[in-house]
């Protein structure tokens, strides 16, 4: 701000200066100092967390890889800590196969119902069906897992006996003898997953497309569009982005899902391109079922498999956020 | 042509005010969806109003919808019988599928094919609303009928110590005192963690809450599993061994982002005019944030806390690699392996026996009625906090 003199003052210039706003001034009391690096104090116990995470992880990691050469860990299928043999190339494969199956199936769903509960679900209605959304988020994967182990096993396996009969063209589809068994499959274990993702899918893409103006959605509504239409033109135009990121955190969660994969899969270290066919694996499923017996160098390979899995959905996780933010900043 | 209007919206009002109230309601950026609705309570049922729309069915879409209907059904029901097909999953899917291409062609042939594109699409969203929730109510029952017949008081006041995998009784007391013991180290390490972090994102806005959101972002997809292993390395390892503590940092690690999360969007609906007047009142920050502006938002911050509680009731996998299970009661959570009622169940599961198997639903029900406790108490609070604020306007 210019000096005010004498001389300046009756000037237009300072006319208008006068009305800018004046700075004020925040005093900080000694117990503002104090409250203010406490919160700091608790907010840097997350920063502590995920970086603790990667350095202690990726100390920890360092004898397996020694061992079984950092090489071999990621390009080889084999888990033999007789000999000292890891590798996990199968599993991450593996891994990446049930969570895509899982996201098959939940987007049309999560989608279907986002689309449910934002536009045509009468009020009362989207009451229940949201409680019910946020019920099935609060549900532990364990009781999904024994649910799918017991209840879902015999339709689903039905499910992909049709699939191997019918749709065979398809090279996932395929059997690699008639009489193979279809449970505790890729396919099953997705589908369970599958589930367990709906929820936050559903509740992301929900939020992106309530930030679609509304004057824009009753435009095409009252130009006769379709309610369809309407979703086909402005809505889904408007949420693509945000809604890939509501995907990309479903994929996140599906990659990291331990105990129900654990529970339903029949475990095999090797890739498994068979998705109807029992067997099959993923790193949080590794870890889960090894880690109870495991000793010394076992244990170190675990947590290497582990620090990959952690990068993984890590890189998933903060892509998908990143989107979703920018949607939200955009509206 | 005689239009009957099924229900009218009783409040379609301008365009200004719909987005007043989306933007409060929905700026909520759900971790877990859970978060997303419990705090809304006030202003979603004004959204809900608003975003309602008169539905219009004439006579004739009556007529092809009750037609398309009838067709489905008995055609499946054919379709089963000629086939010999028996389980009703197979019926669903059949009748579904004729039903859908009923009503296509239908109101393709009646009216056009944009018409005819709607009515797909809308009988698709309905579907996946009913696959959802019928998925979520096979559950609840399943669980329910199968782990009914186990619960006998015994199950609760006794452990497996001096039970064989093929005798009956023997219980999950162990594994409830070890989830109660848990889950009371895990909140009582996050939830002022989460809380203070939230302050620090939303009252003081610090100079790292960029930073600190990110990471926040970060451990919201954190796979709990990943979390287990972690407080092994630093923990367990570290020769302190095994026990419901380390268990307890594993689940704190997963509760606090989803506290942090829905407790900054129940700060965000706390009315600024109320900071304003503490601080115009000459109070310094600190006394407005602890004495005016987090028992304003209390109530929200139980739900924040409760739901952080449900997230973390309910993982096996870090149990598993921090407590390592037990079958006997262990009172003392700092030392020794301990089990908690996921790790109970799936211990149990792995064993091909009926008997065990049997106790684990048991254990199933006891953890799904715990979670369902906890969801409504969410709830309620929640509705009664956002009544209050809503009311005090």
């Amino acid at each position: 701000m210019a000096t005010l003199t004498p001389e300046t003052l009756t000037t237009k210039n300072d006319l208008f200066e006068e009305q800018t706003p004046r700075v004020v001034s925040r005093s900080v009391t000694r117990g503002d100092k104090i409250f203010r690096s406490v919160c700091a104090a608790a907010a840097m116990v997350s920063l502590f967390i995920i970086g603790g995470t990667a350095i202690f992880l990726g100390v920890k990691s360092v004898p397996a890889l020694q061992e079984t050469g950092f090489k071999n860990f990621f390009t080889t299928s084999v888990w033999n800590p007789t000999v000292g043999e890891y590798g996990v190339l199968g599993l991450l494969i593996g891994t990446i196969v049930i969570a895509s199956v899982a996201l098959a199936v939940a987007v049309p769903l999560a989608l279907g119902l986002a689309l449910f509960i934002n536009e045509y679900a009468p009020s009362r209605l989207r009451r229940f069906l949201t409680s019910s959304v946020d019920l099935l988020a609060a549900m532990p994967s364990i009781i999904f897992g024994m649910w799918g182990l017991f209840a879902l096993q015999a339709p689903l396996s039905g499910v992909a006996a049709w699939f191997s009969l019918h749709l065979s063209a398809i090279p996932f589809f395929r059997l690699s003898e008639a009489d193979a068994p279809l449970i505790r499959s890729s396919f099953i274990t997705g589908a369970v997953v599958a589930l367990m993702i709906v929820p936050i899918i559903t509740s992301v893409s929900r939020d992106v497309m309530a930030q679609c103006p509304r004057s824009q959605c009753e435009a095409a509504l009252g130009l006769g569009g379709s309610r369809w239409g309407m979703i086909k033109q402005v809505l889904l135009p408007f949420g693509r982005a945000g809604i890939t990121g509501a995907v990309l955190l479903g994929f996140g969660r599906a990659l990291g899902e331990t105990i129900a994969v654990a529970l339903l899969i029949s475990f095999i270290v090797q890739a498994n391109p068979l998705i109807l066919e029992q067997g099959g694996g993923s790193i949080a499923s590794l870890i889960a079922i090894k880690f109870p017996e495991a000793q010394e160098v076992e244990i170190s390979a675990l947590i290497a498999a582990g620090l990959a899995l952690f990068a993984m959905t890590l890189v998933v996780n903060l892509g998908a956020r990143a989107i979703v933010r920018r949607t939200q900043m955009a509206a | 042509m005689t239009i009957l209007t099924e229900r009218l919206a009783d409040g379609v009002t301008g365009n200004g005010e719909t987005r007043n109230g989306d933007s409060r309601t929905t700026a909520t950026e759900a971790t877990d969806s859970s978060a997303s609705s419990a705090p809304s309570g006030a202003g979603e049922a004004v959204v809900e109003q608003l975003r309602f729309r008169p539905r219009v069915l004439v006579s004739r879409d009556r007529k092809e919808l009750m037609l398309s209907l009838a067709s489905g059904l008995t055609g499946s029901a054919g379709m089963c019988l000629v086939f010999d097909w028996s389980h009703p999953l197979t019926y669903a899917i059949w009748a579904l599928l004729i039903f859908l291409t009923a009503s296509y062609l239908l109101a393709r042939d009646s009216q056009s094919p944009v018409v005819a594109a709607d009515r797909l699409v809308t009988t698709l969203v309905w579907t996946s609303g009913g696959i959802a929730v019928s998925a979520l109510v096979w559950m609840l029952v399943y669980v329910a009928v199968q782990g009914f017949k186990g619960l006998r008081l015994e199950f609760l006041s006794s452990d497996l110590s001096k039970v064989g995998p093929l005798d009956d009784g023997g219980g999950a007391l162990h594994a409830i005192i070890g989830t109660l013991q848990q889950m009371m180290i895990a909140s009582v390490i996050s939830i002022p963690i989460a809380i203070l972090t939230a302050v620090y994102l939303h009252e003081i806005k610090g100079r790292l809450s960029g930073l600190v959101r990110f990471v926040i972002d970060a451990m919201s997809g954190l796979p709990s599993i990943v979390a287990g292993l972690f407080i092994y390395t630093i923990w367990v390892l570290r020769g302190n061994g095994p026990s419901g503590l380390a268990a307890g940092l594993a689940l704190a690690i997963l509760m606090i982002p989803t506290v942090t999360r829905t407790a900054e969007e129940m700060l965000k609906t706390i009315d600024d005019g109320l900071r304003e007047s503490a601080l115009a009142l000459g109070a310094p920050q600190w006394r407005s944030v602890l004495q005016v502006v987090l028992p304003t938002a209390r109530s929200g911050l139980i739900t924040a806390s409760i739901l952080g509680v449900a997230r973390a009731v309910g993982e096996t996998a870090p149990v598993l690699l921090t407590a390592f299970g037990s079958s006997s009661v262990n009172l003392n959570p700092f030392v020794g392996p301990q089990s908690d009622l996921p790790l109970f169940i799936y211990q149990l599961l792995r064993q091909p026996n009926a008997n065990q198997i049997a106790r684990a639903w048991t254990g199933a029900l006891v953890l799904v009625l715990l979670v369902l406790v906890l969801f409504v108490l969410a709830r309620v609070i929640g509705e009664h906090g956002a009544r209050v604020r809503g009311g005090s306007r």
